[in-house]
């Protein structure tokens, strides 16, 4: 399956999962700013994915979650150096450089992750 | 007291599928303020609620009811016909994928009409449940589970299934 494909089968995922319309879901839209995902939708599209593609997708794999519990990761509501460090290596799929030299508060994560970012996931998770 | 929109389980595959019925009556107030040409009819909005009960025990079973299961997002609901008083209706909901964070299901909505025999299929709706002490970072919730109260215990004890709860505090 090429990188077309998979862009094809995330457009119908987020389409089911969001209600948007095909023609929102632009390799650069954010998943939470641009198409309004909440987070229970993170788990509905994981799901659907798993399904879609025939993967197995771990908690927090896919998206990053409980990041505040690790003082280590974020203090004061925003990203430390080893938080963002963990999250570059873990999450290879997502385009970290909104948090580089910015604002690190972790309430904007989920700006960063994007329709591309689901795509390289997929790709990465195919390629095994 | 919580609000019932069961009246009874009909049949449950463990982990797997959850059926109830509830008997529509015009004994239910909230009936009289939905006419449609002329007809008392029971609003989409409690036939989801009915769906949200049977397909939220069908995922509480699976833990024993040690997870609080919340409805979290109605994916989609869709309605063919409109139900009234007199008729029986029948919530069948499969779980499609669960795990520690929460679980999806879809389902059928079916109708009996007064004084028939044969089920139709009115309805589908698919749901999303969160186990939200899995998902609510930061926030505490009572430690007894407040989602599965007693007037749940009473229907599944009526379905034969009141020892899934039980097992809870073995």
């Amino acid at each position: 399956m090429n990188r077309d494909d998979i862009f094809s089968k995330i457009q119908e995922v987020l389409d089911d999962a969001l209600g948007v319309d095909e023609d929102e879901v632009t390799p650069n839209a954010s998943l939470t700013a641009d198409l309004g995902a909440e987070s229970i939708d993170f788990l509905d599209i994981v799901f659907r994915i798993e399904k879609t593609f025939d993967v197995k997708i771990s908690q927090g794999e896919l998206f990053p979650e409980n990041l505040a519990d690790n003082d280590d990761w974020v203090a004061d509501g925003k990203l430390t150096d080893a938080g963002l460090e963990m999250l570059k290596g873990r999450m290879a799929h997502v385009d970290f450089a909104v948090f580089e030299g910015g604002d690190r508060s972790i309430a904007k994560l989920g700006d960063a992750i994007t329709v591309d970012s689901l795509v390289n996931f997929v790709e990465i998770k195919l390629a095994g | 007291m919580r609000w019932l929109w069961i009246d009874r389980i009909v049949d449950h595959e463990p982990n797997k599928r959850l059926v109830a019925i509830k008997n529509v009556s015009l004994a239910e107030e909230h009936l009289h303020d939905y006419i449609v040409d002329g007809q008392v009819v029971m609003p989409a909005s409690l036939l989801i609620e009915g769906m949200a009960q049977t397909a939220g025990i069908l995922v509480g079973t699976t833990s024993h009811f040690k997870e609080k299961v919340i409805l979290a997002k109605i994916t989609k609901a869709s309605f063919d016909s409109e139900v009234t008083a007199g008729d029986t209706v029948r919530y069948d909901a499969t779980i499609d994928r669960i795990d520690d964070a929460g679980a999806a299901t879809s389902g059928a909505v079916d109708r009996r009409v007064a004084g028939g025999e044969a089920w139709e299929r009115i309805g589908r709706i698919e749901l999303m449940f969160s186990h939200i002490d899995n998902n609510m970072a930061g926030t505490e919730f009572p430690e007894h589970n407040f989602v599965f109260s007693d007037n749940f215990q009473m229907i599944l004890d009526a379905a034969g299934l009141g020892d899934y709860v039980c097992r809870q505090d073995a």
